[in-house]
């Protein structure tokens, strides 16, 4: 249980270093990027709001300490600021909604691409002298070499223009009311499908080197000779003695690689037109809309440690060892 | 060792392709001296005159594609060059130092790896003028950490070889065994490091790019990017607005990867033992399948 304490303890730590980087970013650059957002902002809004806006962009005389205890008051309180781009709507509210959608389609691509990647690993690695064996891991690598929104370009021209078989934007269809109901399932599954497919296509070429790679070595230990000779059946062989230890350090990296795959994934989002995160990025981005932007980046930061925390539960589960209070 | 790279299939692939592009970024200002240049009618599709089309604002897709070749290959060369000596750097420091030092280096190592690059990447590069310039400090920025984690683990186990505590008690300085017993008996991974960082690089500039953080009016693969998703080159159809550039990025990280194949082939012992242990058994005439040394008879 230590180990997972510890843990939680990092991911406080990388969470505040993230809400001072955040505080940080806008008054140490120079120039004055925001004074120019101000100005262009000052003639729509209510006198409020902008007071609230120079509070959130340190546009006020008060000191640096002062302004970063406010500043950390508001953001545990989730209050993230307004949004530009979408006036009034606070930034924290426009988030949430995108969030689920975020999770629901780069979550499911990721665990897909994983359990997938990692069993073309362990079966090219048991068969690396077969052809598929040979050519299965540079044909990947290749597909993973292209930026996942350009592939995502290329399939939504593809599968959506020329063929048309799926829908080509948004996360479910324009005539269906959202809810726990089929209809909205159905549409919503439907339109992840292909942004998911390409998420999946770009990165499962990663899991499945580093998987193979992992069961090589694995598989020149002595052991698993011994295993082997003795005619243990060939399943048992690969998947309890060989894939269970050297699927630990792809289990370590798929935390790691997290942060890298949502980042990926919110280029997709904005080639589909999917109302998550990355939708809201690019609008953020064409209309500087600085509070959005610092918003999601904080969000987007905090899901990736819950889920990375997630995964060292799951780690503990699968590697005994780290289940004693053993210093790793 | 070079004779033995360049004789490795994977990486004679590798340096044919990225030779091939080194050589069109060079030539880059001659075949394409102005790409901006209003040539032809918009969306026009590939022509003899224009092989590869038009863009949504009547400019040549394959003068274009040349011409971003050059900013785009030193960006991500330049942050890949930079990335791996940042990493090198701190991480053999905090291997080398230990004790509190590699606390506080190895964590700060970790929350940089754990927050996700991009968006972090966009919330630096909207303050800063845009251009290459600041891409390449930005993916500079968000990029480190993973290069230092994997350098330092290396570090820490040449770190305890008896040559490195030969010279620390024949009272080298701190730099010297550094730079002269530690890192060159790296040099592999280091190469493997350059190599992944540079991909890295490559992906996250034309992803950056598109996304609109460039300054648009410079010609890169990503700002190529930008304008077709801008042009609407989809609902128009026009697949050569994107299709050439993403072939040109993807072949590119092609490339390194297989440059990275074959150092891996060449330096990883387990992999090199194989192959002489295949040739053996060819020789007498066995079937191999690849999975562990137990043969079975027939």
């Amino acid at each position: 249980m230590t180990y997972v304490l510890r843990r939680l303890a990092f991911y406080l730590l990388a969470g505040w270093v993230a809400i001072t980087l955040n505080f940080l970013l806008p008054r140490m650059m120079p120039g004055d990027p925001t004074s120019a957002m101000m100005a262009r902002f000052e003639g729509q809004a209510s006198p409020e709001a902008v007071q609230a806006l120079r509070e959130t962009f340190a546009l006020t005389d008060a000191p640096l300490g002062e302004q970063y205890l406010s500043y950390l008051r508001n953001t545990a309180r989730g209050d993230l600021g307004i949004s530009i781009a979408l006036y009034p709507a606070p930034v924290a509210q426009v988030i949430g909604s995108a969030l689920l959608w975020t999770c629901f389609l780069a979550g499911t691509a990721v665990v897909v691409s994983f359990v997938l990647g990692t069993l073309l690993g362990i079966a090219t690695a048991w068969r690396r002298d077969s052809w598929w064996g040979r050519t299965l891991p540079p044909a990947l690598a290749f597909l993973g070499a292209f930026p996942y929104f350009w592939l995502a370009m290329l399939a939504l021209w593809l599968f959506g223009f020329l063929l048309g078989w799926f829908p080509l934007r948004h996360g479910y269809g324009d005539a269906i009311e959202p809810g726990w109901n089929l209809p909205f399932v159905v549409s919503a599954i439907r339109h992840a499908v292909l942004p998911a497919t390409t998420i999946v296509l770009a990165t499962a070429g990663n899991w499945l080197l580093r998987m193979r790679n992992n069961m090589i070595s694995v598989l020149g230990e002595d052991y698993i000779s011994l295993a082997h000779a003795k005619g243990l059946p060939q399943a048992r062989l690969v998947f309890h003695y060989a894939a269970r230890n050297a699927v630990l350090p792809s289990v370590t990296g798929f935390g790691m690689a997290l942060g890298f795959v949502v980042s990926g994934s919110l280029l997709t989002e904005i080639i589909f037109a999917y109302p998550g995160q990355g939708y809201l990025l690019v609008q953020a981005v064409r209309t500087q809309d600085f509070a959005l932007m610092q918003g999601l980046f904080l969000a987007i930061t905090f899901a990736v440690l819950a889920a990375n925390w997630f995964v060292d539960i799951l780690y503990m589960w699968l590697d005994p060892r780290t289940r004693s209070s053993r210093p790793s | 060792m070079m004779a033995a790279f360049l004789h490795n299939r994977s990486a004679l692939v590798g340096v044919v392709i990225m030779l091939g592009f080194l050589i069109l970024a060079a030539l880059g200002p001659w075949l394409a001296p102005d790409p901006l240049a209003f040539v032809a009618k918009p969306h026009d599709p590939p022509s003899w005159d224009h092989w590869l089309g038009t863009t949504g604002q009547g400019q040549d897709v394959l003068a274009q594609t040349i011409a971003g070749t050059p900013v785009t290959l030193a960006v991500a060369l330049g942050v890949g060059v930079s990335v791996t000596a940042i990493g090198a750097l701190i991480g053999t420091a905090a291997a080398y130092f230990g004790g509190r030092t590699d606390l506080v280096l190895s964590l700060l190592t970790n929350v940089f790896l754990i927050l996700p690059g991009l968006p972090l990447a966009v919330v630096i590069a909207v303050y800063m003028p845009a251009g290459p310039l600041t891409i390449a400090f930005v993916l500079i920025v968000t990029g480190w950490a993973w290069n230092a984690r994997i350098l330092r683990a290396q570090a820490l186990s040449i770190r305890q070889r008896d040559f490195v505590m030969a010279a620390i008690v024949g009272g080298e300085s701190h730099l010297r065994v550094i730079a002269f017993e530690i890192l060159p008996n790296m040099g592999s991974l280091l190469v493997s490091c350059l190599i992944s960082a540079t991909i890295y690089a490559l992906g996250a500039q034309v992803g950056l790019e598109f996304l609109g953080l460039g300054d648009i009016s410079v010609v890169t693969w990503g700002t190529i990017l930008y304008w077709a998703s801008n042009d609407a080159a989809l609902l128009t159809g026009s697949w050569w607005m994107f299709v050439p550039t993403g072939l040109c990025v993807a072949s590119v990280g092609f490339a390194l990867v297989m440059m990275n194949f074959a150092v891996d082939e060449l330096t990883n012992p387990r992999l090199r033992a194989e192959r002489a242990w295949r040739a053996a058994l060819r020789r007498e005439g066995v079937r191999f399948d690849g999975s562990t040394p137990v043969l079975r008879k027939r």
